[in-house]
C-alpha cells in the first residue's frame, strides 16, 4: 500500500526531470542569483575561486550541512525544530567533557545518545502529545541552553592532553586531501538522499507532510513518522556537535547559538517548502552551499560577520516569497 | 460552529467551570504569591512589589502588542531585536534632543513592524519565517549601527524618564497600566478589536464577512513594533546606555507571558487583563528566584519548561469549542 501513496509534489519532482529551460529558471532562479554572486565576489577578491578556499568552504559548511539533512526531513514532514542550535552546544560540551573521563569512544556514544534522547523528547511532545512544534522546540531551545550552562557552569571545557588522542582526527583530519567532516557530510547526504527518494519511509514522509488527512486514511502512522524525524534531527545535531568539538578540541555553551536560523534558511533556500510535502536532499545541498559561499565571500570582501545577518534576512524572505508566489501563481497574496 | 469571539460566549451562558478554566491564570497568580511569600521573607514588602511591577513593565508593554498579534493568529519573534534597535537609536540620536531621539526610535520600531506585517499579509509568507528573519536581520542592523560596542548617553535628563514616579507608581509602570487599560478598551469596544477576534477565530469567515483582514494584521504588527520600541526606550533610559545584545531572550519571555495568560496560540481568544496576570506571574517567578538566590540559568530553564507546559495546556483546552 505504501508504494501507491504519491503526493503531488512527488509527481512534480519526477516529471521535472525532463529538461525544460523556462521551468528551470522559474524553479531555480536563486541558482542564477548565486552564480552572479560568485562571479561578483571572484572579481573583487583574488583567492575566492581557489581550490584551497573551496575546500575551506566545504569544511565550514559540513556541520550545518549535516544538520540541514535532518532538518530537510523535518520540514518535509511538516514540522520544525528550533532546538538544534542548543543541541549542538550540549553535545559538543558533553563529548569534550566525557573525553577526558571515559575516553573518546564512550564520549562519542554519550553525545549521540544525548542527541537522540533530546530528539525523542521533542518527538514525544510533538508526535504523541500533538503540540505545536514551533513553540515547543522554541521552549526546548532555552531549556537545553540552560541545561548546558548548568552543566558547564559557564566555563569552557577542553581536552587536556590534545596530542595523546585520535579524537581530533574527526574534525581536523584529511583523507586523500579531503577534510574528514566533508567526507562525513557526503556520506550522510547520500544515505539521507537515498532513503528519502527510494524507500517507503521517504514516501511516507512526503505524504505525512503533504497531505496529512489523506495519509491518515491510507493508514500511515503519522505519529511515529513525526517522532522519527525528531530523533533523526537530534542525531544529526549530535554528529554536528561531535565534529565541532573535535575540530576545536574544546567547547562552550554558546557554540551552536543561532545555528537553527542558518540551517532553516539553507533548507528553505534550496526550495524545500515550509508547509511540508516537498523538498529533497540535493536541493538542501544547494541551499547549504549558497549560504556557505556567501558567508565566505563576505568575509573575504572584508565585511564584519553581522552584515551577513541582514543579507540573510533578505535572502530568506526572498526565497520563501518565491516559493509561495510560484505556488499561488501570483506575486502578491 | 465556532463562536466568533470568546467574550460573547461568556455572556451567553455563564458556566462556573468554564469561568474557572478561562481564568486559571489568577489561580496560578495566587499560588505564586503564597509560595514566594512563604519561601522568602522580603517578597511581600511594598518595596519589592513595586520592584516586581517595575521589572515587569518592560515585558508587559511588549506583551500588549504580542497579545493583539496572537489574538489575530500571528506572532512576532523579532520583538527583542526591535527593542535593541530602538534602544541603540535613542541613545545614538541623543544629541538631537530627547524628543527627536524618542520619536525616531518609535518610528524605526513601527517601521520594522510594518515591514513584518506587509511580508505576512501582502507577500503571504508565514509570520514565523518573516519574524525569524527580522529577528536576526534587525539584530544585524543593531550591530552594524553600534559596531558591537555599547552606547552610553551623557544626557542625565533622559535617565530620569524611567526613574520618575507619579506618587508611589514608577513612570514605566504607569505607562504600562495606562496602555493596558486603553488596549483592553480598544479590544472590547472598537471595530479593530472585534476584527482581531474574528480574524483569529475564523480567518475565512472574516474575509467573507468583508473584514479588512490585511489592514488589521498590519496594524497589529505595527503595534508590536511600537510597543517593543517603547520598551527599548524605557530600558535604555533605565540604564542610560544600550548594548547591542539587549533583549536576546525577551521575545521568548513575552510569548510565555502571553500564552500563560490564556491567549490561544491559534488566535481568536484572549484579553489583556489575563495577559497582565501572565506578565505578573512571570515577573514574580523571576523576582522570587532572585530572592531565593537561584542561578539565572535555572531561571531560563524554568521559563522554557513553563512555555512547554503552557503549550500543552493550550492544546488541551479550547475555549472556542461548543
Amino acid at each position: 500500500m505504501g508504494s501507491s501513496v504519491k503526493t503531488e509534489s512527488n509527481l512534480k519532482d519526477s516529471s521535472s526531470k525532463k529538461i525544460n529551460f523556462a521551468e528551470i529558471i522559474k524553479r531555480h532562479g536563486i541558482l542564477f542569483v548565486f552564480l552572479l554572486m560568485i562571479i561578483g565576489i571572484s572579481l573583487r577578491t583574488d583567492s575566492f575561486l581557489t581550490q584551497n578556499n573551496m575546500l575551506l568552504v566545504l569544511r565550514q559548511v559540513s556541520v550545518k550541512g549535516i544538520i540541514a539533512c535532518g532538518m530537510t526531513y523535518m520540514l518535509i514532514g511538516g514540522e520544525f525544530d528550533l532546538s538544534v542550535g542548543s543541541l549542538v552546544s550540549l553535545t559538543a560540551v558533553l563529548v569534550i567533557d566525557f573525553h577526558d573521563i571515559l575516553g573518546p569512544f564512550a564520549a562519542i556514544i554519550i553525545a549521540i545518545l544525548a542527541g537522540i534522547s533530546v530528539g525523542a523528547f521533542n518527538g514525544f511532545l510533538v508526535g504523541f502529545l500533538k503540540l505545536n512544534s514551533l513553540i515547543v522546540t522554541f521552549g526546548m531551545l532555552f531549556v537545553i541552553q540552560a541545561l548546558t550552562l548548568l552543566y558547564t557552569g559557564g566555563q569552557y571545557v577542553s581536552v587536556s592532553n590534545q596530542g595523546a588522542t585520535w579524537f581530533s582526527i574527526i574534525g581536523r583530519g584529511f583523507i586523500f586531501g579531503i577534510p574528514i567532516p566533508v567526507i562525513i557530510f557526503g556520506i550522510i547526504l547520500i544515505i539521507f538522499g537515498v532513503v528519502l527518494s527510494k524507500t517507503v519511509y521517504g514516501r511516507y514522509l512526503y505524504s505525512v507532510g503533504g497531505n496529512p488527512i489523506a495519509s491518515k486514511f491510507s493508514g500511515i502512522p503519522k505519529t511515529y513518522i513525526t517522532f522519527s524525524t525528531f530523533i533523526i534531527t537530534g542525531l544529526t545535531a549530535a554528529i554536528g556537535g561531535i565534529i565541532l568539538g573535535s575540530r576545536l578540541m574544546s567547547a562552550q555553551n554558546y557554540l551552536g547559538q543561532g545555528y537553527e536560523f542558518d540551517i532553516i534558511t539553507a533548507v528553505v533556500l534550496g526550495g524545500t517548502s515550509l508547509f511540508g510535502g516537498s523538498g529533497s536532499i540535493p536541493k538542501t545541498l544547494i541551499g547549504v552551499l549558497i549560504l556557505g559561499f556567501l558567508s565566505n565571500g563576505f568575509i573575504m570582501m572584508g565585511f564584519p560577520y553581522y552584515v551577513q545577518w541582514v543579507v540573510q534576512w533578505a535572502i530568506l524572505i526572498g526565497a520563501v516569497w518565491m516559493d509561495v508566489a510560484s505556488k499561488r501563481g501570483k506575486i502578491l497574496a | 460552529m465556532k463562536s466568533k469571539t470568546g467574550i460573547m460566549k461568556v455572556k451567553d451562558n455563564f458556566d462556573i467551570w468554564d469561568f474557572v478554566q478561562k481564568n486559571s491564570i489568577w489561580l496560578i497568580f495566587v499560588i505564586c504569591i503564597v509560595f514566594f511569600s512563604i519561601m522568602t521573607p522580603n517578597f511581600l514588602r511594598v518595596r519589592n512589589i513595586t520592584n516586581i511591577f517595575l521589572q515587569s513593565s518592560f515585558i508587559g508593554i511588549m506583551s500588549i502588542g504580542m497579545t493583539y498579534l496572537m489574538i489575530d493568529g500571528n506572532f512576532d519573534l523579532s520583538m527583542g531585536s526591535i527593542m535593541a534597535l530602538s534602544a541603540v537609536l535613542v541613545i545614538g540620536f541623543m544629541d538631537y534632543g530627547i524628543p527627536v531621539a524618542v520619536l525616531l526610535s518609535l518610528l524605526a520600531g513601527s517601521a520594522i513592524g510594518a515591514l513584518n506585517g506587509l511580508f505576512v499579509t501582502k507577500a503571504g509568507i508565514n509570520a514565523f519565517i518573516v519574524t525569524l528573519g527580522s529577528m536576526l536581520g534587525v539584530r544585524g542592523l543593531v550591530y552594524i549601527y553600534t559596531g558591537e560596542r555599547a552606547l552610553v548617553s551623557s544626557e542625565l535628563a533622559f535617565s530620569e524618564i524611567s526613574a520618575a514616579s507619579v506618587g508611589p507608581i514608577p513612570l514605566p509602570v504607569l505607562i504600562f497600566l495606562i496602555m493596558l487599560i486603553l488596549g483592553e478598551l480598544v479590544l472590547r469596544y472598537t471595530s479593530h478589536g472585534r476584527g482581531c477576534y474574528a480574524i483569529g477565530g475564523n480567518y475565512e469567515a472574516a474575509v467573507n464577512a468583508g473584514i479588512k483582514v490585511d489592514k488589521h494584521i498590519i496594524i497589529n504588527f505595527i503595534l508590536a513594533g511600537f510597543t517593543a520600541a517603547l520598551a527599548g526606550i524605557l530600558m535604555a533610559s533605565r540604564m542610560n546606555a544600550a548594548t547591542p545584545t539587549l533583549g536576546m531572550e525577551d521575545h521568548m519571555i513575552v510569548i510565555t507571558a502571553v500564552v500563560l495568560g490564556g491567549t490561544k496560540l491559534d488566535g481568536g481568544f484572549g484579553n489583556l487583563i489575563r495577559t497582565l496576570g501572565g506578565v505578573l506571574v512571570i515577573g514574580m517567578i523571576r523576582n522570587g528566584m532572585n530572592l531565593l538566590n537561584v542561578h539565572s540559568y535555572v531561571n531560563m530553564l524554568i521559563m522554557g519548561l513553563i512555555l512547554i507546559s503552557v503549550v500543552y495546556m493550550d492544546q488541551k483546552f479550547d475555549p472556542l469549542e461548543e
